[in-house]
């Protein structure tokens, strides 16, 4: 995942605009949203006016550079925001010029004209013609025709899609282009708030609001700076009673060094690109509280077909009855597939070929039958011989003499024998008699099992649902490696499981495309929708899918986690560098009140005044250095919390102990050797 | 240092394990509100009192309408408190015929024993009639106690029930715990001490002849009796000035060793039944072994630094450890852990003078209450201000493993994290205020014995402690002034109270979540890993606000020993 934002990161067009823009945000009404940051340019302020006008023994160039690295802490901040933006804005350039200039043929009086209008003027219920070639001019329903649609200017993906009235598959986005036939469509949004303009909004980060996690840390952050406010502001009337003054300039480095800044500064980065990552993977998050609650999910629930087993069953045997034979069935399963191009029929040809070296070819005089949702049979008839295939119950159906003979008895028996190894059995009949059935295996992916196994590693637990009956899902289920399943599952069904586990207290995530999966997709905590399905599934999922690939679930489940880790581990890092930059300051601070306390300068800091300027150099430089990692996301690699804790907290805890125990020292050096202090 | 020296320290943190599920299973019986054996003598007592105020314990409140019942309950009782203090020279049981105290004196001792914190500015036996001592104070005693497990089980009720409403209900919990837990315990508690030598009378004085012919006036009173839930309800006020040191209060090693049990025992249980409630033991286990690492690191430092003694005074001939301001019946380590436990605690009784101490000996005890007084705690008060900073860490940390941090099954969100920052930011922000005030002001200047970081060591803990609710001072420091009974009066109720009701709201907030069933994904909050979190997150925001001050008082203090300057 996200495996092209790395090289990505810091090139000119990136940078040099982002730097613009960190200038920018230095505006007081923008900067007053990040408190911490806040506080540090207001501090960085009073510092610069105290340079001009302030009295102590400190000497010009110390205090020069002090209120340079101060300024530049704050200004690393809003680089590292802007960077994270501009990123996104980037994205939101190439979606604005597919919006450019769309217009509509806006039918009128009984659909038989149509006048010219920008898109803009559309209401919700207005119906446009769109021919051959043009842009769709506003979301929308399909309600008459069926067309190919070119979707690669959400997607990025050329190959065309159907969009046809009616059905899963009725919804199009503005700014896609129609490239063969033409359909009508029915305007479902106003102007403005269509799928396009919302997605443009959510990459450039315009719309982005403080999730719930992000509000709370913030609130921790905000105490923690008070708090260290209180323990700064009360030392001058300490010190005085030491009988001594600490000048303000110290004070000042003190408490920048000792709020989290590091955190603060890349808190707004790690959340942009975060939903910046998913949308690089091509799914859309309407809110970063989605992507949050993605991270939280307990229970997956997964459609069988498509994300456990490849979409298509797969012909793997030839069942006969009665007295017919293993060929003979098989000649007659051949015959009734050839003009069969679904990927099922395609596979009994090629089983029957191989098994049996079949060779047969259409017959000149063939008449196909062609499947209908009324008999549910399909078939061929050449000459007197009428060959029947179809689900087990229509061909017995359809074949009623052979209902009560002992083939049916032994076709039933054998049915549920491929429903329990997981399999769905096609009968064949030929001139009413029962040949046998083709048992049609579900193949489960590979290396999906190894993905539950993670999941389940991870506290996830996995339900597979499926329209398959009980005995041929649990079989799937246990080949799969899934913790649980939900047999003819109807979308009420899924509604009532969701429901209840989240009585429970879980949090479920589940993906879906039909109208019917709508009330599931807007109760599940994370509903994916898939971008090939319908608008109202669209509209209820709080995650679109461009990719319409269900088994991504998993991934957006990883990237959730990713970004609530990122958050976790800057903010430990930042808390845990507090102990050094005490170590460096404190003494440097007091040494001259009581010289004793020489002794706690542990890292040997050649003076005091460079101890100071090098702790406050390095909590400004460790924002920039972390930049990458607040963008690109902690390393994530599935594994149960315990060893991830104790992984993480020994990168990030153990390293914000020591790293900047390291890092003081060695500007120290340079400082000390550059002579600046 | 000494093995018998560790040999008591050792076996003193044995016995309380072994103490403590048996006292957690007993506290677990009194929150969840079973009957114990104990109700068929005192059943009938809980009732009518319920009767007698029209409480039906089995109403439920919500946090709000808990958190008010518990303001106005300790307001009357402060103004009782009040009242009897400044009329004590006109009422009855006042065989010394010591006058009524004057307005910031009550006011401060009334603040003082209603938080649970038992700072007295005065000296007990000079200045507290029998009357005063029993319904003033040893009520007091008895109720602030229980008010602090009311609370615990009230947040621990909020960790434990889902999607309520309620709390729980605070006058039964605090009849409860009155009735089935302090008193009982402080009767066995009595009988023990009086069996030790510790008086128990209402006659007011003895006067005696001594070996040398001399007459002398010894003063007694209720003292045993007092002793018992000075301890158990780690209160610390002290019937006599020199509290614990006294030989009335504490005669013997024995009566010492049960005194420090008894301030333990209760905080000990509590981690227990916290476990249990959250319905699993280990949750608490992890708690105390946090507390225990803490308590013991500080033993170890404060005892080391007291046995090692004063090089200033080795260089004149005095050898070993620092004795001054110890008994000598307790020696150096029974007078070290005693303060460490104290302090810890929030128990604020002595048996030797902290000011006494060398400088980083006398800087456990306060770092300890600075901490928060979270290790073990004063009884409920050290739990669930260990529970805010758990809270806290889980957050800190918890993001860690990609999921919203949830602790014991619920999940901490913003609402949660804002209060707990808003109760632990409470203590810094009047402890250091207060601190640098007085180093500033005349009055406040006027207080401290010693000059330099000694002396300001003296302010520093003297709000340390009030804050705390500690009540142990540090000596040496003149606090019977209008100034600082008004300020360390203010410091004891802000420190109490101000924890307390954003401590409730968090209780009630949590009560409302869902419970979030654990699973191998979760924060795990029982292991090693865990406990050293706590720990970290506890020295990192407790000990590293109080850095600079330390550094300007006890550590200067140490290093100037050192270089052999004495404040």
């Amino acid at each position: 995942m996200a495996n092209n934002s790395a090289k990505s990161l810091f090139t000119a067009d990136l940078i040099v605009p982002a730097v613009k823009a960190s200038f920018l945000k230095l505006d007081p009404r923008a900067l007053v949203k990040n408190p911490v940051m806040f506080v540090t340019a207001a501090v960085a302020a009073l510092m610069s006016v105290l340079l001009v006008i302030g009295q102590d023994d400190l000497s010009t160039g110390f205090k020069l550079h002090l209120v340079v690295w101060l300024w530049l802490t704050v200004l690393f901040g809003t680089f590292a925001e802007a960077l994270a933006e501009g990123r996104g804005k980037a994205q939101a350039a190439s979606l604005r010029a597919a919006k450019a200039e769309l217009t509509a043929k806006r039918l009128t009086g009984e659909g038989q004209r149509y006048d010219d209008v920008p898109a803009s003027q559309l209401k919700i219920g207005d119906v446009v013609l769109v021919e051959t070639d043009d842009l769709i001019p506003s979301d929308g329903e399909v309600v008459a025709g069926v067309a190919s649609v070119n979707e690669a200017a959400i997607t990025g993906e050329s190959a065309p899609v159907i969009r046809e009235a009616g059905g899963d598959r009725s919804a199009v986005t503005a700014g896609t282009r129609v490239i063969s036939d033409s359909i009508r469509v029915r305007v479902t949004v106003e102007p403005g708030k269509g799928f396009l303009d919302r997605m443009i909004a959510l990459v450039e980060g315009a719309e982005r609001q403080k999730t719930p996690n992000e509000i709370a840390l913030t609130l921790l952050l905000v105490g923690l700076t008070i708090i260290f406010l209180i323990a700064v502001g009360t030392i001058p009337a300490f010190a005085a009673y030491a009988g001594g003054s600490i000048p303000v300039a110290i004070l000042a480095a003190l408490l920048i060094t000792l709020i989290p800044t590091t955190i603060a500064a890349l808190l707004s980065a790690i959340g942009i690109a975060g939903m910046d990552r998913l949308v690089r993977f091509n799914v859309l998050a309407k809110s970063g509280r989605a992507v949050e609650a993605a991270g939280d999910v307990d229970v997956l629930l997964l459609d069988k077909t498509g994300t456990i087993t490849v979409g298509d069953r797969q012909a793997s045997e030839f069942r006969s009855v009665g007295g017919a034979s293993e060929i003979e069935l098989a000649e007659a399963a051949l015959l009734a597939s050839l003009s069969d191009e679904t990927p099922e029929g395609r596979s009994i040809v090629a089983l029957a070929r191989e098994a049996f070296d079949l060779q047969r070819e259409m017959p000149s005089d063939a008449e196909v039958i062609p499947f209908t949702a009324q008999t549910r049979v399909s078939g061929i008839r050449t000459g007197e011989t009428l060959i029947q295939k179809g689900a087990v119950d229509s061909i017995l159906k359809a074949n009623a003499a052979a209902d009560q003979t002992a083939a049916a008895t032994e076709l039933r028996r054998i049915t549920d024998e491929i429903g329990r190894a997981g399999g769905t059995p096609l009968a064949v009949a030929k001139n009413g008699q029962l040949l046998g059935a083709i048992f049609l295996k579900d193949v489960v992916k590979a290396g999906i099992r190894e993905r539950f196994g993670e999941l389940r590693q991870m506290g996830i637990r996995t339900v597979m649902i499926t329209g398959d009956n009980p005995l041929t899902a649990a079989a799937i289920a246990a080949e799969a490696g899934v913790d649980d399943f939900l047999a003819q599952a109807t979308p009420e069904d899924k509604l009532a499981l969701i429901r209840t586990e989240q009585t429970g207290g879980r949090l479920v995530a589940m993906c879906g495309d039909g109208t019917n999966d709508a009330p599931a997709l807007a109760q599940a905590d994370v509903g994916v929708a898939m971008n090939t399905g319908t608008q109202a599934a669209r509209e209820a999922g709080n995650m679109v899918d461009l990719d319409s690939d269900p088994t991504k679930l998993i991934e957006v489940v990883g990237l959730g986690k990713q970004l609530l880790m990122t958050r976790g581990a800057l903010t430990t890092f930042s808390v845990a560098n507090d102990v050094a930059k005490y170590f460096a300051i404190i003494p440097a601070m007091f040494v001259a009140l009581y010289p004793g306390l020489g002794v706690l300068n542990v890292m040997h800091l050649a003076t005091p005044q460079s101890a100071i300027l090098s702790a406050i150099i390095f909590n400004a430089l460790i924002i920039p250095l972390l930049v990458p990692l607040a963008l690109k996301g902690v390393t994530y690699r599935p594994m149960a919390a315990g060893p991830l804790l104790a992984r993480n907290l020994a990168i990030y805890g153990l390293g914000g102990l020591i790293a900047p125990f390291i890092g003081i020292k060695a500007i120290d050096l340079l400082v000390g050797g550059l002579g600046l202090a | 240092m000494t093995i018998a020296g560790w040999a008591l320290i050792l076996s003193f943190v044995g016995v309380l394990l072994a103490l403590t599920k048996p006292v957690g299973l007993w506290l677990f019986a009194l929150y969840e509100g079973r009957r114990t054996p104990l109700h068929h003598v005192l059943g009938p007592v809980e009732n009518g009192f319920y009767r007698l105020a029209g409480i039906d314990p089995a109403a439920q409140q919500g946090w709000r309408r808990y958190a008010v019942h518990m303001l106005l309950f300790n307001t009357a009782l402060l103004a009782l408190t009040y009242v009897v203090l400044r009329l004590q020279g006109v009422l009855p049981g006042n065989p010394q015929g010591l006058a009524g105290l004057s307005p910031d004196l009550a006011f401060n001792t009334a603040v003082s024993f209603t938080t649970n914190t038992n700072w007295q500015s005065y000296g007990g036996e000079g200045t507290m009639s029998n009357l005063s001592q029993m319904l003033g104070l040893t009520i007091q005693n008895f109720l602030s106690a229980a008010t602090g497990i009311a609370l615990a089980f009230a947040l621990f009720r909020g960790f434990a029930r889902r999607e309520a409403a309620a709390v729980g209900n605070f006058w039964a919990d605090v009849t409860r715990i009155t009735l089935y837990l302090l008193l009982p315990l402080c009767v066995v508690l009595t009988l023990f001490y009086i069996a030790g030598g510790v008086p128990q009378t209402l006659g007011g004085v003895v006067d005696v002849t001594t070996l040398e012919g001399a007459r002398k006036t010894i003063l007694l009173g209720p003292v045993a009796s007092q002793e018992a839930i000075k301890m158990l309800g780690t209160n610390g006020g002290g019937f006599f000035n020199a509290n614990s040191a006294h030989p009335f209060e504490n005669p013997t090693a024995l009566t010492n060793f049960i005194q420090m049990l008894s301030i333990f025992v209760i905080g000990f249980g509590l981690t227990w039944t916290f476990g249990r409630a959250v319905g699993n033991t280990r949750q608490g286990w992890a708690i105390l072994a946090a507390m225990v690492i803490l308590f013991l690191a500080g033993v170890s430092v404060a005892y080391a630094q007291e046995a090692a003694g004063n090089p200033v005074l080795h260089q004149l001939g005095v050898a070993g450890g620092n004795m001054e301001g110890k008994e000598a019946r307790f020696g150096i380590a029974a007078s070290a852990l005693f303060s460490v436990i104290t302090t810890a605690a929030s128990c604020g009784a002595v048996n030797a003078m902290h000011d006494s101490f060398t400088a980083l000996g006398g800087m456990i005890p306060m770092l300890n209450i600075q901490l928060g007084e979270v290790v073990i705690g004063g009884v409920g008060a050290g739990i669930y201000g260990f529970l805010l900073f758990a809270i806290l860490a889980v957050f800190v940390a918890g993001l860690m493993v990609g999921r919203t941090p949830e602790y014991v099954g619920k999940k901490i969100e913003a609402r949660e994290v804002k209060l707990a920052v808003l109760a632990i930011a409470v203590l810094p922000l009047i402890i250091l205020g207060f601190t640098a005030l007085s180093s500033m002001l005349a009055p406040g200047l006027a207080g401290p014995l010693n000059k330099g970081p000694h002396g300001f060591s003296e302010i520093l803990y003297a709000f340390s402690s009030a804050v705390g609710n500690n009540g142990s001072a540090f000596a040496g420091l003149t606090a019977n002034t209008p100034y600082y009974n008004a300020l360390l009066g203010i410091a004891m109720w802000l420190g109490r109270f101000f924890v307390i009701v954003p401590m409730l709201a968090i209780a009630g907030s949590l009560a409302a979540k869902k419970h979030v069933p654990e699973s191998a994904g979760s924060f795990p909050t029982t292991g090693g890993l865990w406990v050293g979190m706590l720990i970290g997150i506890i020295l990192i925001l407790g000990g590293l606000t109080f850095l600079p001050s330390l550094a300007l008082g006890p550590i200067a203090d140490h290093l100037a020993m050192i270089r052999g300057q004495l404040f």
